[in-house]
């Protein structure tokens, strides 16, 4: 063949409606129109009710009591993250190490929750950890004092990590899934003993996988309402909890348009913040 | 060890080892003495038992039955970590999330090597693959041929006695292949440390090895230099495995001291028989084989069948012809450029002296194995 001949058709040159771009055209108007307008809504109204100025702003931060909300709100997703890491990593792993149907199984059982309504699940949790719930008579019945659960950040913590735990489990199986296990066995054969193989191998290759579900998993926590509402008590609510509160029944719009800016804006310092420790491994264990 | 200090290979035994899946047997009554320092090539088609043998070695495989020793010391039931083998993968195997020094240095952290000297031996074997400017590279960042090479360098960076390699070219061309073949030869040299190469190319297992061991169904066939198993092989999958070759079949007669085969009304002797009970069958290597067009004057050759050219080859230092006979097999002969050419469906008369034959018991498993 000449070496004049072109080996690929010309392609015609892109303007910005190329079509790849084009493509995610409808995403984008749906977003538009169900993040980005209510957005706009929330930060205008949080500068313009009652009067245009930031004494919303001056309200939340010089009310002890927001301050205080806004802390326990990013300490309480920091631990739901961390049980939920706890708990999906050996569980993903699992699935990985399966054969095809144990891990139909194991797949179901993540997604079944899924398919129940969030206030049914959180109702139940309510069942299980009241005082005279399931899990202290239990504990009753083995001879332990009772432990109070319901209406204490713990419980909190429980009812939400378990409502987001797929979260978590479905990021990091499908990272885990990639992961070649003969690496493993080449780690044994220089030397490593099965943990230090794990610690220096799998876990590394494994971290964008946990990385990915945590800052799921931790930016639906703050935004949770429902069961902080239910499992909760006053030493645990949670900033969307104010929010309601401000808008519902104080019809406080602007105070409550404030609170969720400045949540918004603390979550983007916070993962901005943790984005370089998170990159550099990400981009390191994401060499194949 | 200290730098510069030669790594003496290890020697190793195996005694009759076996390994059954359920009723498969994937490996029945191997046994091998692997001599220290000597380069032996487990050779043999898919399933045959020797990636199996590989790992039992190298200790990601438990043994059903029988006794291994590396360096003089049982190994069975000691795990993978503390047997002190280096083991090179066809699938490199080399950590993704580490830099290619890391991944060399990663046996010697294992081991407590200080840094300065962890750096200084990383070094050298980077050098010895000629890899050295590659140290801060990513796996991802190299070819397959380079991260084979990086992953050779991570396998001796801690002077094991033993070298372990199951396929490593497997993945790679043939240039490419070729090129690294004498790069291992040259690092066996360099190190003296006992190699076990597994391949199931016979002729890579020509070019690297001291001893070859022929695998077939879980059993060693024969062991031998490439030239004991090409000139004398003792199985006739040995012969049909190691080389080309033509296979002669037909109605054996034996007396005394040689045996006939009447092949499609044709009649070859060779001057030799085989003990038992089994049929013979005649091997013959290519150059062994002589073409000469029909009816030509064949004063001198003990044996000639007629057949036809199947199939012409030209080689550049010679030519290759594959000649239909009577009965239908097919016979390979090489002969050199000096000599008559033929085309294809010449009429033609294979000649050879019944000397050259080989004559083996016949085993029909030997084709099925091979195709």
């Amino acid at each position: 063949m000449s070496a004049l001949e072109p080996t690929t058709p010309s392609v015609p040159k892109r303007g910005w409606l190329s079509r790849p771009f084009a493509l995610t055209l409808p995403a984008l108007i749906l977003l538009a129109a169900v993040i980005g307008y209510p957005l706009l809504t929330i930060v205008l109204r949080s500068l313009s009710e009652p009067q245009w100025g930031v004494q919303n702003y001056l309200w939340f931060f010089g009310a002890p009591v927001n301050l205080t909300v806004l802390q326990r709100t990013f300490v309480i997703s920091a631990w739901v993250t961390i049980v939920c890491v706890v708990c999906a990593y050996p569980y993903a792993y699992l699935m990985t190490a399966v054969g095809p149907r144990a891990r139909l199984v194991l797949v179901l059982c993540v997604l079944i929750p899924f398919w129940v309504s969030g206030v049914v699940r959180t109702l139940s949790w309510v069942i299980l950890l009241q005082d005279s719930g399931v899990i202290n008579s239990l504990l009753r019945a083995a001879g332990f004092d009772s432990i109070r659960l319901i209406r204490t950040q713990t419980g909190v913590v429980i009812g939400m990590a378990q409502v987001l735990l797929p979260f978590m489990i479905l990021p990091l199986y499908s990272v885990m899934k990639g992961i070649d296990l003969r690496l493993m066995r080449a780690a044994q054969s220089l030397g490593a003993r099965p943990s230090r193989a794990f610690f220096t191998v799998y876990l590394p290759l494994s971290l964008p996988g946990v990385y990915a579900g945590a800052i799921i998993v931790f930016i639906l926590a703050l935004g949770f309402y429902i069961t902080p509402a239910l499992l909760g008590g006053p030493r645990s609510t949670m900033l969307s909890t104010l929010v309601q509160t401000q808008v519902l029944s104080l019809l406080q719009w602007g105070r409550g348009g404030a609170m969720g800016v400045v949540l918004l804006v603390t979550t983007f310092v916070l993962l901005a913040l943790a984005a370089p420790v998170m990159r550099s491994r990400y981009r390191e264990a994401g060499r194949r | 060890m200290k730098p510069g200090q030669e790594s003496k290979g290890a020697a190793i035994d195996l005694e009759s080892i076996s390994k059954a899946y359920g009723g498969f047997k994937a490996l029945d009554g191997v046994s091998l003495r692997i001599e220290p320092g000597e380069f032996m090539t487990l050779l043999g088609p898919s399933g045959s038992g020797k990636t199996t043998t590989l790992n039992v070695v190298a200790g990601f495989t438990d043994l059903t039955s029988g006794k291994l020793l590396v360096g003089g010391r049982n190994v069975v039931g000691v795990p993978a970590h503390k047997r002190n083998i280096g083991v090179v993968f066809q699938h490199y195997a080399l950590f993704p999330h580490m830099s290619v020094g890391r991944n060399v240095a990663y046996p010697l952290t294992l081991r407590g090597v200080d840094q300065a000297e962890r750096k200084a031996r990383v070094a050298r074997a980077l050098d010895m693959v000629k890899m050295g400017d590659f140290a801060h590279r990513y796996p991802s960042e190299l070819s397959g041929g380079q991260q084979q090479r990086v992953a050779l360098a991570r396998a001796i960076v801690f002077d094991p006695p033993l070298l372990l390699m199951d396929e490593p070219l497997g993945a790679l061309d043939k240039k490419l292949r070729e090129w690294l073949q004498l790069e291992i030869k040259r690092i066996h040299r360099e190190l003296g440390t006992t190699f076990v190469y597994v391949t199931h190319d016979q002729e890579e297992a020509l070019v690297l090895s001291d001893r070859i061991a022929v695998f077939n169904r879980g059993r060693i066939e024969q062991v031998g230099t490439g030239r004991e198993l090409y000139d004398e092989p003792a199985t006739l999958f040995v012969g049909r495995f190691i080389g080309d070759s033509t296979v002669l079949r037909g109605e054996a007669r034996s007396d005394g001291t040689s045996t006939a085969l009447r092949i499609a009304g044709e009649t070859v002797t060779a001057p030799r028989r085989i003990a038992g009970e089994a049929s013979p069958v005649m091997l013959l290597r290519p150059e062994k084989l002589a073409i000469r067009r029909s009816g030509q004057d064949a004063a001198g050759t003990t044996n000639r069948l007629p057949g036809t050219i199947a199939e012409a080859i030209y080689l550049g230092s010679g030519s290759k012809y594959e000649v239909r006979l009577a009965d239908g097999s097919v016979a390979i002969v090489r002969s050199p450029l000096t000599g008559d050419s033929f085309g294809l469906g010449d009429r033609v008369e294979l000649c050879f002296d019944g000397a050259d034959a080989k004559l083996l018991a016949d085993d029909s498993s030997a084709d099925a194995t091979l195709t």
